[in-house]
């Protein structure tokens, strides 16, 4: 398997609230995406695709896709984990249930083998625990077709208590809108080692580094 | 409960108001205690109402607009007519008509031929298949989407383009009229 090489890009103004103890106010922000204009480009000659987003149902991510003649399967998976795994107190250490680790694979990629051809994960990956982490990205592997991607965030930041959530809309296929909805403390952090050997069974991974401490990465099924 | 109307054999459209029962004396007109126009079967009365004490296990088949507020467990059609699960109408049915407004829940395969309006605060899980869909932020919905678009629009799609109005094709134009309120926005 071949892995391309870390290669870091510096992208649009900072969207990562500069005092991290705060609540955010609820205001969109608009950014560049290298990492999605990647995604956008990987299938700009294709139709009827089906594109998995874990952003939860929006106008913008729906309109977006459809009109580029494919088909969305939204969940919105943060809310998901919330309604299994519970509140901020708990949150992480219910990842060690099994059972209810099981009810969230369950709800949330019970997909036969090949369903997607592309993956929104956004940076939801980030508040999973092991091992219910590499059991997802495991599961997701199933799910994608070969040669399909996934786009992922991960907070760059290692020493921050909490990092923002957000809601993410697409606004063109390079520009995204980043509207907070709260923080919530990580699984996990990552870095680039950590991260390729998460997506190990890909065929290849690809980062983009931007000045808001956001790590974009590009996975290739 | 049950929407009187839907019970009650009324008179053609053309014809005149009911006539009074036999025993009833003549010096005392016949006293409606429903609106006139509930005895009217034309499409100004509005929606057939399912209220939300009803509860209804099977398949509900209409020929006009319905409004659901009560739990439904199993099928609805209404082909030509739009439906409207209010806010406290519970349907784990599958669910098929012209247009479908959604305020409540909805567990079940939704397909729409013209429209789907999903508000804030309304859940919907399922797939569906529809010409346009219109998402309130709040709303909660969990599902794939398929856009069925007409022959005619579909090589004028492009990225960033905005969403979602199509154009119809002459072999099956349809006249989209709302019986009530602007759903369009």
């Amino acid at each position: 398997m071949l892995k391309d090489r870390w290669r870091a890009e510096t992208g649009a103004p900072v969207a990562y609230p500069q005092n991290r103890g705060a609540v955010s106010a609820a205001k969109p922000q608009t950014r560049a995406s290298h990492g999605l204009e990647q995604f956008f480009s990987s299938i700009q000659d294709e139709q009827n695709l089906s594109i998995l987003d874990f952003a939860g149902a929006s106008q913008a991510n729906i309109s977006f896709i459809t009109t580029l003649g494919h088909r969305i399967y939204s969940n919105d998976i943060v809310r998901t984990l919330e309604e299994t795994f519970g509140g901020d107190g708990e949150f992480v250490a219910n990842q060690a249930d099994p059972v209810r680790c099981g009810k969230f694979l369950r709800e949330s990629l019970d997909f036969s083998e090949n369903s997607f051809d592309g993956a929104l994960v956004w940076d939801t990956l980030q508040f999973l625990a092991q091992p219910l982490l590499q059991d997802t990205v495991d599961r997701l592997f199933h799910i994608m077709r070969p040669q399909s991607y996934l786009l992922a965030f991960f907070h760059a930041e290692e020493k921050a208590d909490t990092i923002p959530l957000y809601s993410y809309r697409i606004v063109e296929s390079k520009v995204l809108s980043l509207t907070p909805r709260g923080q919530r403390k990580p699984a996990q952090y990552f870095n680039n080692r950590s991260l390729e050997k998460l997506f190990q069974k890909f065929n290849s991974v690809k980062f983009f580094l931007t000045r808001d401490h956001l790590r974009e990465v590009i996975v290739r099924r | 409960m049950w929407n009187k109307r839907k019970e009650e054999e009324y008179p053609p459209k053309a014809g005149p108001a009911p006539a009074a029962p036999a025993n009833q004396p003549k010096e005392n007109p016949p006293m409606s205690t429903a609106p006139a126009a509930s005895h009217h079967v034309s499409d100004s009365r509005g929606p057939a109402i399912i209220g939300k004490s009803v509860m209804i296990k099977g398949q509900i088949f209409s020929r006009e607009d319905l409004t659901i507020d009560g739990e439904v467990e199993g099928s609805v059609e209404l082909h030509e007519h739009r439906l409207t699960v209010g806010p406290h109408g519970k349907l784990q049915a599958g669910v098929k008509a012209r247009e479908i407004v959604v305020l409540g829940s909805v567990h079940g395969n939704v397909e729409a031929s013209d429209k789907i309006d999903i508000r804030k605060d309304a859940r919907l899980v399922g797939d569906i298949k529809t010409a346009r869909i219109v998402i309130e932020d709040g709303a909660y919905f969990k599902g794939s989407i398929d856009i069925t678009r007409p022959e005619t629009s579909k090589a004028a799609a492009t990225p960033g383009a905005k969403p979602m109005v199509s154009t119809p094709s002459p072999a099956n134009a349809a006249v989209v009229s709302a019986p009530g309120g602007d759903l369009n926005r």
